[in-house]
């Protein structure tokens, strides 16, 4: 660890960072733009100079940026020296030359890094008088806004959006003082990261355009520490709110689970709070068939009375509902009544997922894989079924250049130098999918193959591994498979990456043989699976006894379903399945087809309005806490669910229940603190401290102040009176320090730079060792159809945030071009089918790319008919008209005056 | 033994064939050392002869040179000619490759056998019509000869030449932003180091050389170090062209010992200025370098004096300012010409060099404020120092603009006094 003297302190500091880290890591406030601690440095913005001195004697010393500056034992530096200090003023000077000071009226005002640096660099007058350059605009999408006159040009956006997420739209262009950053035209930003360029950026060129539709400053939000909804790798988020409705959704850094970034469904998905499809209020289904919006108390009472009646009652929890939630539904109905809301095959998987997670494989968090060096992705869409992996895997391709780097003595955080060494020279990774892949352009090897086929190459790697030959496979599998099995084998830390995605047991199977048999060989290799939702392997832990299908089989006379939307599990077997039902009472958030068919629905909170605990793919059981305190009658479900069996309980007594019933779920209890945490008398305040407004906000209802709304439930208040920054990380609401508004923030609650929080990762991890686990057989399905995931269309929640839907896609089958001729149709024709005597027809997309044998589907609410269908019979659809390309937004040009 | 190899065959008939040159005794030393000579006694080779690169900073070629990692059989290794002579003021590439393309053809044949470099690039001005042409027919006598390509002169040794037409930047001229821009990226400067020679086309060993450098190889290799030592007058080795431009009454450019005086330069083979015009001050080597004064005529044109005296000998070419041209209305078209150019990428640069730019103008328009000045060398502090700025172009560009605020101050100071430019009318 070298030693370094800076402006006379003395700083034992990390070998291998730059000046700046070490000074951050020191809590030295030292401005900058271009460095991000994700992306390392390029030394373009010049805002970090200090002065290094060549010695003892060197008196006058000179500029060196600090970012670019590696640290060495006994260096001596400035960051105070007059020289350096003028140096940096003129750097913002400079900078904001062009810049249009619209502060007033710009979205970044407040947590602006660009106002946080000029402050701390001291400038403050004017000396420049000539004209602002001014750009034109464009429309990037529904996501994300661009406002190119307030740019500083620090190169960041292009640095994240094509070095580190891999996108190819959104570019540099022209140079000198007219340098544009955007697309070549208007346009959707293609990249699913593209959202962070809205943190990424210093100032307001790129902004949250759902956030902008209903805009609020930073410091006139209410927020809280919250786990994304959006799929199983519980990716922690600020979410923000005013006035009842979630305003926008930010990424909170964890050093294990997602760093810096998110993906866009789960920025912006998280709208389906304010969905207009809502569920407000209690409905009673009444003799027409309707619904009559009842008050709650009422509807409690109804379904009070029909539980007691009851002669049989069972429920149905769900993946995508809290361990809180699920627990209370098990405790209404009772152990042998409850089915935690999947079906066979998935509980099934989930099993063996936990199995892993307990056993002595290894398995890493999603920040780690980053650090892998090859990596075999199995079965897995990763970038639409588990977004934020694809960006960690992305990077993991890039372990190669750094080997090199390193190799020539180039440090790490030298970013252009890093990928200029590695060129295209990337770590091995293994692409094996039915349907094309965003990773495909990444990766060294790409196989689409059926997904039996995948579980068979699977087993054959697994074999190539152990040297053997089955001989079961032709000599084309088996030399891929050599190939692939020789590539894990050299690596010092290979990946498998499997999951739930194509609801496949033999291709999970095939993925941990994998696995397992490196491990036997002294190969450490990790093994990452991917869930479908952000509770599935909570719930599965929780309660894996019963499937959907054992609670149907049983014709109850009454059903609770708890968040679940049956019809997606099963799919065309939906309507038969809950025919016998007599009373079936629903809790949600939004309508969907098993509310349409309830006799009952309860307005259930969302995560935005309800704390609850979500263990995800990792088996890292996380805590998020409400946001808000909704409007009305919408209650959390642990609570509803209480309240239909007349308990009155705190959540924090459901934890307790949990953990004395559940052993490996003890953990949970101490995933965040309890309600009674304070910190000198004090709990968390969701609010900041300059927020306000709390006498004006509903002045148009009464003129006095009201009483903000109480939390028993949590250690945080709704409230700006209470702590802020002295938070641990699992209750910080909102990253503030002061002098940092922005999220570059972060680093004041970091350890190090990029390191852990000084208060520990938020989250325990609950499967720990204690297990064991062997090779298993591969099994196969025979089905024919293949769901094809979507980012922004394949989640149920999500689905309906508005903006969002927009990008849906329309229903399609895609197929090979052999099976498109065997049909007599051709791209942009119509084929048909008939399930349940309904007819379906979807377009044709002809996709040479694909298995032969297989037929492609978007898992989207239109084609849940197929979820549990082997096979179609098809036929060309007549009549058939193009449908207008749904999923592409018409391009407008919005602001680009 | 010539005194003047470079320009040796260059007499205003056309260009040299391959006939031609090899009658001069061009590709001798290729011939002689090919697949016989060892590398590494090359290397010593220029060394020793103290050869200093002629694009502008002088840096020793040889030193250069060992900075290139051995041959690690993994790849290519690079050698790139930087023929993109943007440098206003500065044509002295161009006669060469005009008149004589064989010579340069000849120099990085013998360089990149020297560094075990098996591909090559000659990053060449767009606007260097004829140079590109002849190059590319010399490049192709030099294959049909068997001077390029595979299995040179029956060696082991291959070495593919390509000509690369440069997209139009001046930046382009800095090495590293010259290997981006043959990469198809962003011509953007690199941050060094790492070094070209260790990662620099394609991330492989590369070096970068000037045109006029690598025509000086072949005849070191021939005539030896002592031989090219002697060329000099002074403490720099071999010969240099230099030229002038500007109201000199013969401007041109001409291959002189190295340490020829200015004087001599200005006065002999520029003719001295023309009837009616006084000498002022003038740039020694081009657009980047300090103005100097006809209080430095006598300074020979060797690196350290002119370092010395203030300014950078660059690439020799100079460019003549005289009694009757607006010292502020040039230094504004210079600076203009600098901000054009910058890249876009550190910031005192990219922002800097507009708003010197657009003070300039104002105070050559005659609306300039005393606080101006102020500002302009508060600019020229903050972009002027290598450093402070991503590369040597916005250091460059203060070059011409913190001289003339020490040699031309009062002429500035008259421009905002009497809000008009004193020699408007003048020509």
């Amino acid at each position: 660890m070298p030693t370094i003297k800076v402006d006379n302190q003395k700083l034992v500091v990390k070998d291998g960072d730059n000046l700046l880290q070490a000074l951050l890591s020191a809590g030295i406030d030292i401005p900058y733009f271009c460095w991000h601690p994700a992306m390392g440095s390029i030394g373009a913005c010049r805002q970090c100079a200090v002065v290094q001195y060549a010695g003892e004697d060197d008196t006058r010393g000179r500029i060196v940026m600090s970012c670019m500056t590696a640290v060495t034992d006994q260096a001596r530096f400035s960051v105070a020296t007059q020289s350096a200090d003028q140096f940096r003023k003129s750097v913002i000077e400079n900078l904001m030359l062009n810049h249009p000071h619209d502060c007033p009226v710009c979205e970044e005002g407040g947590e602006c890094h660009l106002q946080d640096m000029t402050v701390m660099s001291g400038h403050s007058v004017r000396h420049y008088e000539g004209k602002k350059t001014t750009y034109r605009n464009q429309y990037l999408g529904p996501f994300i806004g661009h406002e190119m006159n307030r740019c500083i040009t620090c190169y960041r956006c292009v640095r994240y959006y094509q070095d580190h997420a891999g996108g190819h739209d959104l570019n540099a262009f022209g140079s000198r003082d007219r340098v544009f950053f955007g697309r070549v035209e208007s346009g959707l930003l293609e990249s699913e990261f593209a959202g962070n360029l809205v943190e990424v950026c210093p100032t307001g060129v790129f902004t949250d355009k759902t956030f902008s539709k209903h805009y609020t400053r930073k410091w006139d939000l209410q927020s809280s520490p919250t786990i994304c909804q959006g799929c199983s790798l519980g990716c922690n988020t600020y979410t923000s709110e005013r006035y009842g409705q979630l305003r926008r959704v930010q990424n909170r850094y964890h050093h294990q689970v997602n760093g810096y970034f998110l993906c866009d469904r789960g920025r912006f998905g998280a709208q389906f709070v304010n969905a207009e499809s809502r569920i407000r209020q209690a409905g009673i289904r009444n003799s027409q068939g309707l619904y009559d919006a009842t008050e709650l108390k009422t509807a409690i009472g109804i379904a009070r009375s029909i539980i007691s009646n009851a002669s049989t009652i069972k429920g149905i929890g769900s993946p995508r509902a809290s361990l809180e939630s699920n627990q209370a539904l098990r405790e209404l109905v009772g152990q042998n009544n409850y089915s935690n809301g999947m079906t066979e095959v998935e509980q099934a998987m989930l099993q063996k997922i936990i199995d892993v997670l307990r056993s002595p494989i290894p398995t890493p968090s999603m920040m780690q894989t980053e650090q892998c060096d090859a990596v075999l992705v199995l079965g897995e869409d990763v970038t639409n079924f588990a977004p934020r992996l694809a960006l960690s895997l992305r990077q993991a391709t890039q372990n190669r250049a750094k080997t090199l780097a390193l190799g020539v003595h180039i440090p790490l955080w030298h970013d252009a130098a890093v990928r200029e060494i590695g060129q295209s020279d990337r770590s091995p990774l293994v692409i094996v999918t039915p349907t094309e892949d965003r990773l495909d352009e990444v990766a060294s090897h790409v196989l689409r193959l059926a997904p039996d086929n995948i579980a068979l190459l699977g087993d054959e790697i697994c074999h190539a591994i152990k040297d053997e030959d089955n001989g079961t496979a032709s000599d084309n599998v088996s030399s891929v498979a050599r190939e692939i099995a020789g590539l894990l084998k050299q690596a010092t830390k290979p990946l498998i990456v499997a999951g739930t995605s194509l609801q496949h047991p033999g291709i999970l199977q095939a993925a941990l043989n994998i696995a397992i048999t490196l491990n036997q060989q002294n190969i450490s290799a990790g093994f990452f699976a991917c869930a479908s939702e952000s509770n599935s392997l909570g719930v599965a832990m929780l309660d894996n006894q019963h499937s959907i299908s054992d609670i149907m089989a049983e014709q109850p006379e009454t059903l609770v379903v708890l968040e679940n939307d049956l019809q997606r599990r099963l799919g065309d077997r939906f309507d038969a399945s809950l025919a016998g039902i007599k009373h079936l009472i629903v809790l949600d958030h939004l309508d969907n087809p098993t509310v349409s068919v309830s006799t009952l629905v309860l307005p259930a909170a969302t995560f935005a309005e309800a704390e609850g605990t979500y263990v995800n793919n990792e088996g890292r059981a996380q805590r998020s806490f409400a946001t808000f305190n909704p409007a009305g009658d919408i209650t959390p479900s642990y609570e509803l669910l209480d309240q239909l069996r007349s308990v009155k309980r705190h959540i924090d007594e459901i934890h307790h229940v949990i953990a004395n019933s559940i052993p490996t779920l003890a953990g949970i209890v101490a995933a965040a603190p309890a309600a009674s945490f304070r910190i000198e008398g004090a709990k968390i305040a969701r609010m900041t401290h300059r927020a306000s407004g709390r006498t004006a906000i509903d002045a148009n209802i009464s003129v006095h102040e009201p009483t903000p709304p109480m939390d028993d439930d949590s250690p945080l208040v709704y409230s700006m009176e209470g702590q802020h920054e002295q938070a641990p990380a699992n209750l910080r609401a909102y990253s503030w320090a002061p002098g940092w508004n922005s999220n570059q923030s972060n680093h004041k609650f970091q350890q190090e730079v990029g390191g852990s929080e000084r208060t520990g990762d938020p989250g325990i991890l609950v499967l720990t060792g204690g297990g064991e686990i062997k090779t298993g057989d591969v099994t196969l399905t025979h089905r024919r159809l293949v769901p094809e995931l979507h980012i922004f269309g394949s989640d149920e929640l999500t689905n309906s945030a508005a903006d969002l839907a927009t990008l849906v896609t329309a229903p399609y089958l895609r197929m090979h071009g052999t099976t498109a001729q065997s049909l007599g149709v051709v791209q942009d024709d119509g084929v048909s089918f008939e399930v349940n005597k309904q007819r379906f027809s979807f377009a044709v997309i002809v996709d040479d790319s694909m298995p032969a044998d297989s037929l492609a589907y978007p898992l989207i609410p239109a084609t849940v008919v197929l979820t549990n269908l082997d096979d179609i019979q098809l036929s060309k659809a007549e009549s058939w008209t193009k449908a207008p390309a749904s999923g592409q937004r018409m391009i407008t040009t919005d602001r680009s005056q | 033994m010539t005194q003047s190899p470079l320009t040796r065959n260059i007499q205003g008939n056309g260009p040299t064939d391959i006939l031609a040159y090899e009658a001069s005794g061009g590709y001798l030393a290729a011939r002689d050392n090919i697949g016989k000579a060892d590398p590494a006694d090359l290397l010593q080779l220029i060394k020793d002869s103290n050869l200093l690169g002629r694009g502008g900073a002088g840096f020793p070629t040889g030193m250069k040179w060992s900075f290139v990692p051995p041959a690690d059989g993994n790849g290519h290794r690079y050698l790139v000619a930087n023929a993109d002579e943007m440098e206003p003021g500065t044509f002295k590439d161009r006669l060469i490759m005009e008149n004589d393309p064989h010579q340069l053809i000849e120099g990085m044949l013998l360089s990149a056998y020297t560094l075990a470099a098996d591909v090559g690039y000659i990053f060449i001005r767009a606007e260097y019509h004829l140079a590109i042409a002849r190059i590319r027919s010399a490049i192709s006598e030099a294959e049909q000869k068997c001077y390029l390509g595979d299995r040179i002169l029956g060696s082991k040794y291959s070495f593919h030449l390509q000509v690369h037409i440069s997209a139009g930047r001046y930046i382009c001229g800095e090495e590293t932003a010259l290997l981006n821009s043959l990469e198809g990226k962003r011509a953007t400067p690199r941050a060094k180091p790492p070094f070209p020679q260790v990662s620099g086309l394609w991330g492989r060993p590369t070096i970068v050389n000037n045109v006029e450098t690598l025509c000086n190889i072949p005849h070191i290799v021939n005539h030896g170090a002592n031989w090219f030592k002697s060329l000099g007058k002074g403490d720099n080795a071999g010969t240099k062209l230099f030229g002038a431009s500007g109201r000199v009454k013969n401007p041109g450019c001409w291959e002189l010992p190295m340490g020829t005086s200015i004087r001599e330069i200005l006065e002999v083979h520029a003719g001295g200025m023309q009837d009616g015009y006084m000498l002022k001050g003038f740039l020694p080597g081009g657009a980047s370098t300090d103005f100097l004064t006809p209080d430095h005529l006598d300074l020979p044109m060797e690196y350290e004096a002119i370092q010395k005296a203030g300014s950078r000998m660059g690439t020799g070419l100079m460019v003549v300012l005289d009694d009757r041209a607006c010292p502020v209305g040039m230094i504004a078209n210079l600076e203009k010409f600098f901000a054009r150019e910058s890249c876009g990428f550190c910031t005192p640069c990219r922002e800097g060099l507009p708003w010197v730019q657009g003070i300039l103008d104002k105070i050559e328009a005659g609306h300039g404020q005393a606080a101006d000045l102020e500002v302009l060398e508060r600019q020229a502090l903050f972009i002027g120092a290598i450093g402070n700025t991503h590369c040597a172009h916005a250091p460059g560009a203060m070059e011409p603009l913190v001289s003339g605020l020490k040699y031309f101050r009062s002429e500035f100071e008259q421009h905002i006094h009497d809000g008009r430019c004193p020699y408007a009318g003048e020509s």
